[in-house]
């Protein structure tokens, strides 16, 4: 027995070696691949300037981080509010029974590869935003036209996708909230409403802040969908109903056709990807421990 | 007990159907040539489709010889006969002078006439090479300037580096010579880029007031094709040189070749090879 026990150890250990390995040489090829372009075209010009055009020697990537940064607060904007009603909704309100119904329908979009929702976005949103929302915006600014690839379609899109992870992991965390915190509220006189939103939300905050760091990491590095919908226009957009271009879309769109230089720039921009995904996840732990959760 | 008389099981079916495998090897035996080996091939997505076609039939007549087609694009088909790890780079584009270095024989297998492509409710017919150049640098941005309605004019590109669109500004003139005598591509910052030929299409297809570009062999009726200065895009047109925008599909060879790469190009040239080509949509050159 002794000697099972220290095989199945070495080779736990093992796996959380090889896992640990994995990260640094990506993390080190990656750099490798992209700093001496980094090094030679100037870290400021690289990250602050506005022209894209790899093929004349621009590589100026500002447009691409508005673009990430934009489509993806979009999609918090959308799918946070969502995400969050859904999970009180689930289970606070709706019987047992059924809230197990919609919840495993709602994992049930985490399953849909994100090519599917693309096409989807592609088809559908696309031509709906360009038919039905314009016409609303043109009522504020009547020169407007587009063509429904915008910020919009794919933080709508961005925001379906994340909502399986918001709601399935909020949905837990309120649920675990226990029961005698609720009994107590409702015997000092609260009502339902008064409850869920002063104690049942508080209480289950880590659990919520944590999905939506999970849902933000899915909506930056999201690819696929947001390549078909966005329009990829590498340009700093001028409202919501305009095309961007991504990070991840510029580089799944672009490597296969590269050349050597072109490719170095793709990596960098995969350094910048690296290094902004960093701070928001540092950002976040650091503000959830400032108001008391825990990150996870 | 039930745990090992699985495994035992597993192992059984494993074992028979590896064994199945060598059977079947066996029996292809006395193919037609005695040449063996493997031929890879590796670049342009847009001659994949080709190669995998071209590859299929080779194998039917060799079965003793194996063709792996794989893609990555016109720079990686470079990029592998380089490092040695294809046989022929796939291109469709011709081959550039930082290139040639590495590059010992090219290999023209076919011609791709790309099409001008507009929504189906465009009134427009024709465009002249002067005009699609002055659209896409954004010269031009309303339709009515060029003949049709008036509504501003939605450009489709290519993703940056793609042999599409690389075939498509070198020959209308958008990618040109600047005073330092480099090649700039000054398509507009104002055009939409999709990523696949497909994803054109359907943007064309569902978006009004579109012009987009796709390669010949992939035309479909969910969009308009537009003539080009008066000659419209047909396996003719483009093989006698009356339509324009067209390129080469070549098949670049980085050393020397091994009999059974040899015996694929071979294949490829002849006749037979040559009426896969046609086959695919694409435009033979022999």
């Amino acid at each position: 027995m002794k000697t099972y026990e220290k095989v199945i150890e070495k080779l736990i250990l093992l796996s959380a070696i090889v896992a640990t390995i994995s990260v640094a040489l990506i993390t080190l090829f990656i750099f490798r691949s992209g700093l001496p372009l980094l090094a030679d075209y100037g870290v400021f010009e690289f990250i602050f300037g506005t022209n894209w055009s790899p093929t004349n020697g621009s590589y100026g990537i500002l447009p691409l981080i508005v673009g990430t940064l934009a489509v993806t607060l979009g999609a918090l904007v959308i799918g946070i509010p969502t995400g969050i009603a859904c999970a009180i909704f689930l289970s606070e309100i709706l019987s047992k029974r059924w809230a197990k119904a919609f919840k495993s329908a709602i994992e049930l979009l985490a399953g849909i590869p994100s090519v599917v929702y693309g096409f989807f976005g592609l088809v559908v949103l696309v031509p709906a935003i360009r038919n039905y929302v314009l016409p609303i915006y043109q009522i504020f600014d009547p020169e407007a036209s587009a063509t429904g690839f915008s910020i919009l379609a794919g933080a709508v899109i961005l925001a379906i996708m994340i909502l399986p992870t918001i709601v399935s992991i909020s949905e837990n965390s309120i649920t675990a909230v226990p029961k005698e915190y609720k009994e107590a509220s409702l015997a000092l006189g609260a009502n339902k409403m008064e409850t869920i939103i002063k104690v049942l939300i508080p209480a289950a905050k880590s659990g919520i802040l944590s999905s939506i760091i999970l849902g933000m990491g899915r909506a930056i590095g999201e690819t696929m969908a947001v390549l078909l919908i966005t329009g990829n226009m590498a340009k700093v957009p001028g409202s919501i109903m305009d095309p961007v271009a991504t990070l991840t879309g510029t580089i799944a769109m672009e490597m296969g056709y590269a050349d050597p230089t072109h490719q170095q720039a793709l990596f960098a921009v995969g350094i910048i990807l690296f290094v902004i995904i960093m701070l928001l996840n540092i950002i976040a732990q650091v503000s959830m421990r400032g108001i008391g959760g825990n990150a996870s | 007990m039930k745990k090992i008389l699985s495994i035992a099981i597993v192992t059984i079916l494993a074992l028979g159907t590896l064994a199945g495998c060598g059977a079947k090897e066996s029996t292809t035996d006395g193919g037609t040539s005695e040449v063996s080996g493997t031929v890879v091939t590796a670049g342009s997505t847009s001659v994949q489709p080709l190669s995998e076609e071209l590859a299929a039939a080779f194998m039917d007549a060799n079965p003793e010889i194996n063709v792996e087609v794989q893609g990555g694009g016109s720079g990686q088909g470079i990029k592998a006969i380089t490092e040695k790890i294809a046989d022929f780079g796939a291109l469709s584009r011709g081959v550039k002078d930082e290139e040639k270095a590495s590059v010992t024989e090219e290999y023209i297998i076919a011609k791709d006439g790309v099409a001008v492509i507009v929504n189906t409710e465009s009134s427009v017919e024709n465009l002249t090479i002067e005009q699609i150049k002055k659209i896409y640098t954004g010269e031009i941005t309303n339709w009515s300037e060029v003949g049709g309605d008036d509504a501003k004019i939605v450009v489709v590109s290519r993703e940056e580096g793609s042999g599409t669109r690389g075939a498509f500004t070198e020959i209308t003139g958008v990618t040109a010579k600047n005073e330092a005598g480099e090649e700039i591509d000054s398509t507009t910052k104002e055009a939409l880029v999709q990523g696949s030929t497909g994803a054109v299409m359907q943007t064309v297809a569902s978006t009004p007031n579109t012009i987009g570009y796709v390669s010949l062999g992939s035309l479909g009726d969910t969009v308009k094709t537009l003539s080009v200065e008066d000659v419209a895009p047909t396996t003719e047109t483009v093989l006698s040189g009356e339509y324009k925008i067209s390129r080469p599909f070549i098949y670049a060879a980085g050393g020397e070749l091994t009999e059974a790469a040899q015996l694929y190009i071979d294949f490829i040239m002849s006749a037979e090879g040559q009426m896969i080509v046609e086959e695919s949509g694409f435009i033979p050159v022999q």
